[in-house]
């Protein structure tokens, strides 16, 4: 099947600073796709390329088929939710509603009322008056009753406190259960990806460090945690980098259990702090040997 | 696209709804009474007298209490609301937008920024338009008694409506000036993206254009005519400027814009009042008499009152084609953005 999310080679500058380097991804549709990486490691810069707010420096993009933004066909493919979820502030719950259904030619005006309802949100209610897990919410019901083929959220939940963003986590996966659409969601909280993604992509200093299926990443690496152990690490295995709970390591060949003394499954935590810190390091490279 | 910018303009259009219904009952009120002193004052059927008729009816507007305040704010009306649409309602449209976000949200759904500008651009300028327009018909239609008759009287000839001060206060060109206003409003907006700064350089601009345009680009769209004339100057109906300049009014030229007027020389010096002789310490009929000796004449550089209305058309035009141009500009520029 054809990548919902098709990069090849993509770069980003901002001046004379890179915020984004040689991206190559090909994410297949269908999944919940967690972006990760620390903070100003190019993920909004990521979302916003989707969303074609503005064009790449250098390489290519392909979204759902279509160059992204770059028409009303494939505007009407794509649901944003932008971080701090802008809403018009004049306006009430129901003026939003309108506003989606005059501008999005698949809106979905029944289910945005459902939504709406569930969420306990007065149709007449000022937007501006919202709380911020309110105003999530209303954001991603115009993204969702727009009937995209991809729905983006950049950190979502960020602003959130925790119970608002536990239940716009949970509304997001059941709302997504329900209408088929492929998801792709950045946050720096790998707890709240955990829970909610199937996919993963891992940034850090403006490139990508890790990309794949959340099951398959996490068959293929390993936590070796005595230190002794170490030395007898098969040469096919790769290091790559130290942490918390010993070095984790990369496991090329298919791993059946029982696992040796001293080397355990990882937690997904651990495998993108891990990625992280190596990317984030001067020279991943030294780190390998 | 329609809804949007209707739900979002509605409180602005409603204000300009409130104020032109507010100008529309002052001059409409006050219009009538005006129009009655004009019917009443003889000058319809005048043959022989009419000067006096003239002189005795811009008097009796001159002296009420209502009439010259009107005609002074009739005016500053037409060049006040150019301004105010471009900073007001111009600047906001995509500041707004910027300075809180809402960009993204509505640049998300499945309409193209091009498109999403392009319809506010057409819907608002339509309205500001319209209102120059109506604006434009209140206060040319209250003014035309003064205005038949050759404008208010100044101290040294009248505010006809050629005149630079009441030229884009009549007529057709108010409408393209704030269409003008409206555009360059939008384009400082887009190129700014904060809403306060790009209202006060919105103000800046269409007030530097309005000021500048008449002094410095409109008398020369058509030249003017010049003609000099052997003239004698009289100290009693003469005009001295600070430079000590002496002139003699035009008064033969009814409706015409008199672009400059200048007393020369034999010589073909511009002439001053000297520091000696009869006119610097004797009496005015020395000095008149001195004046008769000196073989002045009158330089005038005109634009005749039959170009009138090539004037109001082609400079309705022009700020019309600007208009557009300011419009293309902002759409071109708007799909350029790199803003996230």
């Amino acid at each position: 099947m054809e990548a919902v999310v098709d990069a090849r080679g993509l770069g980003k500058r901002y001046g004379d600073k890179w915020g984004l380097t040689d991206v190559s991804l090909a994410v297949p549709p269908g999944h919940v796709t967690g972006l990760v990486g620390p903070n100003g490691a190019g993920k909004s810069t990521l979302l916003h390329l989707i969303t074609g707010l503005f064009p790449p420096t250098t390489g290519s993009i392909t979204v759902a088929g279509g160059r992204p933004a770059g028409g009303a066909t494939q505007l009407a493919k794509v649901g944003f939710v932008p971080q701090d979820t802008p809403v018009y502030a004049g306006f009430s719950v129901a003026d939003h509603l309108r506003l989606g259904a005059h501008l999005n030619p698949r809106w979905d005006g029944a289910l945005a009322r459902e939504r709406v309802e569930k969420l306990g949100l007065g149709l007449s209610q000022k937007a501006g008056r919202l709380s911020g897990g309110q105003r999530a919410q209303l954001a991603l019901t115009l993204a969702i009753a727009k009937r995209p083929e991809l729905l983006v959220l950049d950190e979502p939940v960020a602003s959130l406190d925790p119970l608002a963003r536990r239940d716009f986590l949970r509304d997001l996966i059941e709302a997504r259960r329900t209408h088929a659409m492929s998801v792709v969601l950045s946050s720096h909280l790998v707890g709240d990806l955990e829970r909610v993604c199937d996919y993963l992509i891992l940034l850090a200093a403006s490139r990508v460090q890790l990309a794949g299926p959340v099951d398959a990443l996490l068959a293929a690496h390993r936590l070796i945690y005595t230190s002794g152990e170490r030395s007898v690490m098969p040469k096919e295995w790769t290091a790559i980098a130290e942490t918390d709970h010993g070095l984790l390591v990369r496991v090329d060949e298919p791993f059946g259990d029982p696992s040796p003394p001293g080397v355990a499954a990882v937690e997904l935590e651990d495998l993108v702090l891990a990625y992280m810190s190596r990317g984030m390091s001067p020279n991943p490279e030294e780190e390998n040997r | 696209m329609i809804w949007l910018t209707w739900r979002q303009f509605r409180a602005q259009l409603l204000v300009v709804v409130v104020a032109l219904g507010v100008v529309a009952l002052i001059f409409g009120v006050t219009g009538p009474g005006l129009a009655h002193l004009y019917l009443t004052s003889g000058l319809l059927t005048c043959h022989r007298n009419c000067a006096a008729l003239k002189t005795s009816f811009l008097n009796a507007v001159k002296s009420d209490t209502v009439y010259p305040a009107l005609t002074i704010i009739g005016a500053a009306l037409l060049y006040v609301a150019p301004v105010l649409i471009g900073a007001f309602v111009g600047a906001p449209l995509a500041a707004r937008e910027f300075e809180t976000g809402t960009f993204r949200l509505a640049w998300n759904q499945s309409v193209t920024r091009g498109r999403w500008l392009a319809a506010k651009i057409a819907l608002i300028g339509f309205v500001a338009a319209a209102t120059g327009a109506i604006l434009s018909l209140i206060v040319t239609w209250w003014s035309r008694p003064v205005d038949r008759v050759g404008g208010m009287p100044l101290a040294n000839g009248q505010l006809g409506k050629f005149s630079p001060l009441i030229f884009g206060a009549r007529d057709v060109v108010p409408i393209a000036y704030a269409a003008l206003g409206f555009t360059v409003g939008v384009l400082i907006g887009l190129l700014v993206r904060r809403t306060l700064p790009a209202m006060a350089l919105t103000l800046a601009c269409v007030a530097l254009v309005l000021f500048a345009w008449p002094n410095v680009v409109r008398p020369h769209l058509i030249s003017p005519v010049t003609t000099t004339t052997p003239i004698t100057v009289n100290l009693t109906t003469a005009v001295v400027n600070h430079n000590g300049e002496i002139t003699m009014p035009v008064t033969n030229l009814p409706g015409a814009w008199i672009v400059s007027n200048r007393t020369l020389t034999p010589g073909g010096a511009v002439f001053s009042l000297p520091a000696s002789g009869p006119c610097a310490g004797g009496s005015t009929e020395q000095c008149n008499a001195w004046f008769a000796t000196q073989h002045l004449r009158r330089q005038v550089t005109y634009q005749p009152a039959s170009r009138y209305w090539s004037f109001q058309w082609s400079e309705a035009a022009i700020f019309l084609v600007l208009s557009f141009v300011f419009a293309g500009l902002s759409l071109w520029w708007i799909k350029r953005l790199r803003i996230a």
